[in-house]
């Protein structure tokens, strides 16, 4: 899948035997994943199997010390993502949201979004200084579209209040908006549903299908929770000490004696 | 020759002072991940300290080892009291804000206990009388004098003796386990606060006794000596990889080292360059010090 | 959502602060004496036995000891007090989550009567006012207070330059001061070796600041927090050490018979004065020098709140904050954390060698004990006290801290004491300053998208 057929390429993001080693700890062992473009794809596996680490290799912030990692920007177009800085990543299309949630507390709302626009504007240090029309247009249009964004995804009355100030759903919720305001062509979700009540969670499902379809985006998952796994993934990756053990449709996964096994333990 | 035998030696009793003070320093950030700015006066506190208490004492007749021990028990009691006091008010408060907030308020303690020692006694320079009695096999002429033996050998002992009570005691397992997972280490029972505060005290202790040292040793003490012996110390812990005890005591040395010889061949005046270029040094090109380990942050 | 308002569930924040503290006032008492006794035995060798270097003895100065109790006491029970009070707020903050976030207000911690302030509507024409009042200053103050002023803008200036690396970006600097002697000495050899003026000076002088601000910025900004402090407060060091032991720069004589500024040549006290004395407009010994630089100063510091205001709400501002507030998260955004960090670093240095350079003409002689950590420590106390990332903070934080040691003479040599607690104090009782930061508010029209 890699050279040739890149007219035919589904996929959108491709890694080959991505491995790191933390001096002596092998946390990832040749870990081989494709996404295709617009799928929701989820990532489950027992704590400390190596998935918000093989995110953290994704997303730039660890290098692996083996294997590629492609990703497709559009079919046509192949971009290695090793070795790339994690700003670098985000201004190329992957955007993410975090286990332990990372707002900027202290910066309302409607700032939180302005922020996630920041490489998509161009003024700079005279920009700033000097205020001149094309700065303020800028500034006037981003902030418009931040609004907007909060509007359709049911943020907009609290544009004005402080980030921490949020209850933990909403909290939850403008992470993933924001990380929308990247404009992203993947988004990866580390454990959207931590801390979420059952209706929450729900709604967290259909708030995914409906980013998904909406802007035209690829979703992969961590995620413990499996109502919601199994309810909203297209494929599922199992990993069991930073090895793939298993992948496929949720229905076969569940079946899976492997993924069983590393769930619940030897029989 | 001659002239680097006495570098060298200078050095080694310079890099064993900022050892004492260095433990303080790389023990503390171990634990709660905070420079603690404050060490250095604690370190000055305990100088001025043994001096008023071997002044008070002498004045009754006490001279020898017995003064020579007790005044180093006074100045020690006294410095770990300080170093709890200080944790209790300017750092506990904080443990659960920003990261700006107790490195601030630490250097607000720096300057209040500097300031504080100032103003109740004086800030003029203190004549420190030499209180460690003369040794037996130590003549005049010998390689080293007595203040320098005494200060190599109290370092030494002091590693040993902390190196065992961190490997073998109770309090010293639960201080690993704290700076290793501070959550984990309460979930299991550890009293957090009680082995911070152990921490904090085992660290002035030792610079309380460095403090008594360097009086010995420069006969003069004044209230500013903690802020310079306290910004090398902490370059000697991060030199040798903060967190680390036995980084510590080496990069003490070699801090020690590179002052004594840079001052004696190159210009005395730039002496206290030599420590700021070196910490600048290490911070740029491997941050973790000589013996730490790559820590990778968890996102 | 409703909170249930049965007898059980009474929440502290309904029953008065007062009346708890009151019930617990025994309990209080037994802390305050255990903590005198405390501080009591604590302070004693340092505080009664005074090492007297004449006559090489002990002066016993037991009066002192009640004078420790009494303020021990009395701080202990303050104390509890606040840190009483500190956690009734926070469980207030927490009730509100509960029943509703505030108002259409992005309203910071705390301080509500200060965000009243802050959102009056006539801000542009008190300020208007406040400047207009300004300008006639030098026209009925003695010389020592157009003195004093000058000092104080030159704070302003000073703080408002920290706070775009502290308050704003979050980046620790104890260094600042070297940026500022950087500035000062440019002026202070330029003007000394060369000749060059004041204007020529003044765009030099803030230039080395800033290559300096990069040159020590590339290094050392991927350290964490508590490294770049210590590396910062370092590199302060070695400059002042250069500063004394260099050569070229006349080491701790320092350079003297700096030029103050001239205006198109004219030697304004021997022109312009006798006018306005004459006129009573002006008090006879003013300097017209001085009085230029503080109208210098006046448009330095109006341009650097006009320019600081602008910076912080921009995209360059937004990604400072970012950075401040998780680096992680900002990364993650698409922002590059090291040039983040280095503008700010940079464009902080340029204001510190812009003051320095006014500093070096207003006192003319400069010598390194100008420079120490101290004045570091002290630009840095009025970041902090004033409110880190607020632009009105750190103005009131600068006048009171340039102002209040003027008029409290008899403190003098309290005075760092004093600052290193008020550090401390602020830290733990009130880490977002005299004026806390409010956040830009948007106001959205349903056919346009106004910012007020």
């Amino acid at each position: 899948m890699m050279t040739g057929q890149l007219e035919d390429n589904k996929l959108v993001l491709a890694t080959l035997g991505v491995s790191i080693i933390f001096g002596g700890l092998t946390a990832l062992d040749n870990v081989n994943f494709e996404m295709e473009r617009d799928s929701i794809t989820t990532l489950i596996g027992p704590n400390g199997a190596g998935k918000t680490t093989f995110f953290n290799c994704l997303t730039g912030i660890y290098k692996p010390t083996s294997g590629t990692i492609n990703y497709y920007p559009t079919p046509e177009k192949l971009t290695s993502l090793i070795g790339l800085a994690p700003d670098r990543i985000t201004t190329i299309g992957l955007a993410r949201t975090f286990q332990n949630i990372r707002l900027f507390n202290n910066l309302t709302v409607l700032e939180n979004i302005l922020i996630a626009c920041h490489s998509r504007m161009k003024a700079g240090l005279l920009g700033a200084l000097f205020r001149d029309s094309k700065t303020r247009a800028e500034e006037k249009a981003m902030a418009d579209y931040s609004y907007s964004l909060l509007e359709q995804y049911g943020l907009a009355k609290s544009a004005n209040h402080l980030a921490k100030n949020l209850p933990y759903g909403d909290q939850r919720r403008l992470e993933i908006v924001r990380a929308l305001a990247t404009r992203p062509v993947i988004l990866l979700l580390d454990e959207p549903a931590a801390g979420l009540n059952n209706q929450e969670t729900k709604d967290l499902d259909a708030f995914i299908r409906l980013i998904r379809d909406k802007e035209k985006l690829s979703v992969l998952l961590i995620e413990h929770d499996m109502s919601l796994v199994m309810s909203v993934s297209e494929k599922v990756y199992v990993m069991e000490y930073g090895r793939v053990i298993a992948s496929g449709p949720p229905e076969e996964i569940q079946k899976d004696p492997k993924v069983i096994k590393a769930y619940l333990g030897e029989e | 020759m001659e002239f680097f035998r006495d570098l060298f030696f200078s050095g080694l009793t310079k890099g064993s002072i900022y050892a004492l003070i260095a433990l303080g320093y790389t023990m503390v950030y171990g634990i709660i991940a905070l420079i603690n700015f404050a060490h250095g006066e604690i370190y000055m506190i305990g100088a001025f300290t043994a001096l008023i208490a071997s002044m008070i004492l002498s004045s009754f007749g006490l001279a020898g080892w017995g003064l020579l021990v007790l005044v180093a028990l006074i100045a020690a009691l006294y410095s770990a009291m300080y170093g709890f006091t200080v944790e209790k008010i300017a750092y506990k408060p904080l443990r659960e804000s920003s990261r700006l907030a107790p490195l601030i308020s630490a250097i607000g303690m720096s300057i209040f206990l500097q300031n504080y020692v100032q103003l109740v006694q004086s800030s003029n320079f203190q004549v420190f009388n030499n209180i460690i009695p003369d040794i037996s096999f130590i003549k005049a002429g010998s390689i080293v004098n007595k203040t320098q033996f005494m200060i190599v050998l109290t370092t030494a002992l002091s590693m040993v003796a902390l190196t065992i009570f961190i490997k073998k005691t109770k309090i010293g397992m639960a201080m690993r386990a704290v700076s290793q997972d501070q959550v984990m280490a309460r979930l299991t029972g550890v009293k957090i606060d009680r082995i911070i505060s152990s921490t904090f005290i085992i660290g002035s202790v030792l610079a309380a006794i460095g403090g008594l040292l360097i009086g010995c040793s420069m006969r003069q003490i004044d209230f500013y000596i903690g802020f310079l012996a306290g910004m090398k110390a902490f370059t000697a812990a991060v030199l040798g990889g903060i967190g680390s005890i036995p980084g510590a005591v080496i990069g003490a040395l070699i801090l020690g080292f590179a002052e004594s010889f840079a001052a004696g061949y190159i210009s005395s005046e730039y002496e206290d360059v030599v420590a700021f270029v070196l910490l600048i040094v290490i911070l740029t090109f491997r941050p973790t010090g000589i013996m730490g380990q790559a820590t990778t942050q968890k996102v | 959502m409703s909170i249930n308002h049965s007898k059980e569930t009474h929440y502290p924040a309904k029953e008065s602060f007062l009346s708890s503290f009151f019930r617990s006032l025994t309990e209080e008492i037994k802390a305050a004496l255990v903590a005198t006794l405390w501080f009591c035995f604590l302070t004693l060798p340092l505080v009664c036995f005074r090492i007297n270097a004449n006559t090489q003895k002990i002066d016993y100065l037991w009066e002192r000891l009640p004078k420790v109790a009494i303020i021990a006491f009395v701080a202990t029970l303050i104390w509890r007090f606040l840190r009483k009070r500190l956690s009734f707020s926070h469980v207030k903050d927490t009730l509100d989550e509960v029943s509703g976030p505030p108002p259409d207000e992005a309203r910071g911690p705390g301080g509500s009567w200060v965000t009243y302030l802050m959102a009056a509507k006539h801000k542009k024409l008190y300020a208007i006012l406040a400047l207009a009042f300004l300008v006639t200053i030098p026209f009925w103050v003695s010389p020592y207070v157009v003195m004093i002023l000058i000092t104080a803008l030159i704070y302003i200036c000073l703080g408002l330059g920290l706070n775009i690396v502290v308050g704003v970006s979050g980046l620790l600097n104890l260094g600042y001061v070297a940026f500022y002697a950087i500035g000062a000495y440019t002026y202070a050899l330029l003007n000394h070796s060369f000749g060059l003026s004041f204007w020529i000076c003044l765009p030099l002088g803030a230039l080395t600041a800033t290559t300096l601000g990069l040159l020590l910025g590339l290094p050392i900004l991927r350290l964490s927090g508590d490294y770049l402090a210590i590396v910062t407060l370092g590199f302060g060091e070695i400059i002042r050490l250069v500063l004394t032991n260099a050569n070229f720069t006349n080491g701790p004589s320092g350079i003297g018979g700096i030029a103050p500024p001239g205006l198109f040549g004219i030697n304004l006290n021997a022109t312009v004065k006798p006018f306005l004395v004459n006129l009573h407009l002006m008090h006879k010994d003013m300097d017209l020098n001085k009085v230029l630089i503080f109208f210098i100063m006046l448009l330095m510091v109006i341009l650097t709140i006009i320019c600081v205001f602008r910076l912080e709400n921009s995209r360059l501002g937004r990604a400072w904050l970012a950075l401040r507030e998780d680096e992680v998260a900002c990364q993650a955004m698409g922002i590059n954390r090291t040039k983040a960090k280095l503008t700010a670093f940079a464009i902080g240095s340029t204001w510190a060698g812009l003051a320095g350079v006014v500093f070096a003409s207003q006192i003319t002689f400069i010598n390194p004990s100008n420079f120490t950590f101290m004045q570091s420590v002290m630009i840095l106390s009025i970041v902090v006290l004033g409110g880190m990332g607020s632009i009105p903070g750190v103005i009131v934080g600068a006048i009171v801290l340039t102002l209040l040691p003027e008029y409290l003479r008899g403190f003098a040599n309290y005075r760092m004491l004093l600052f290193g607690l008020l550090m401390v104090l602020m830290m733990v009782f009130r880490p977002g300053g005299l004026i806390q930061s409010t956040r830009q508010v948007y106001i959205h029209k349903p056919l346009e998208n106004k910012e007020p």
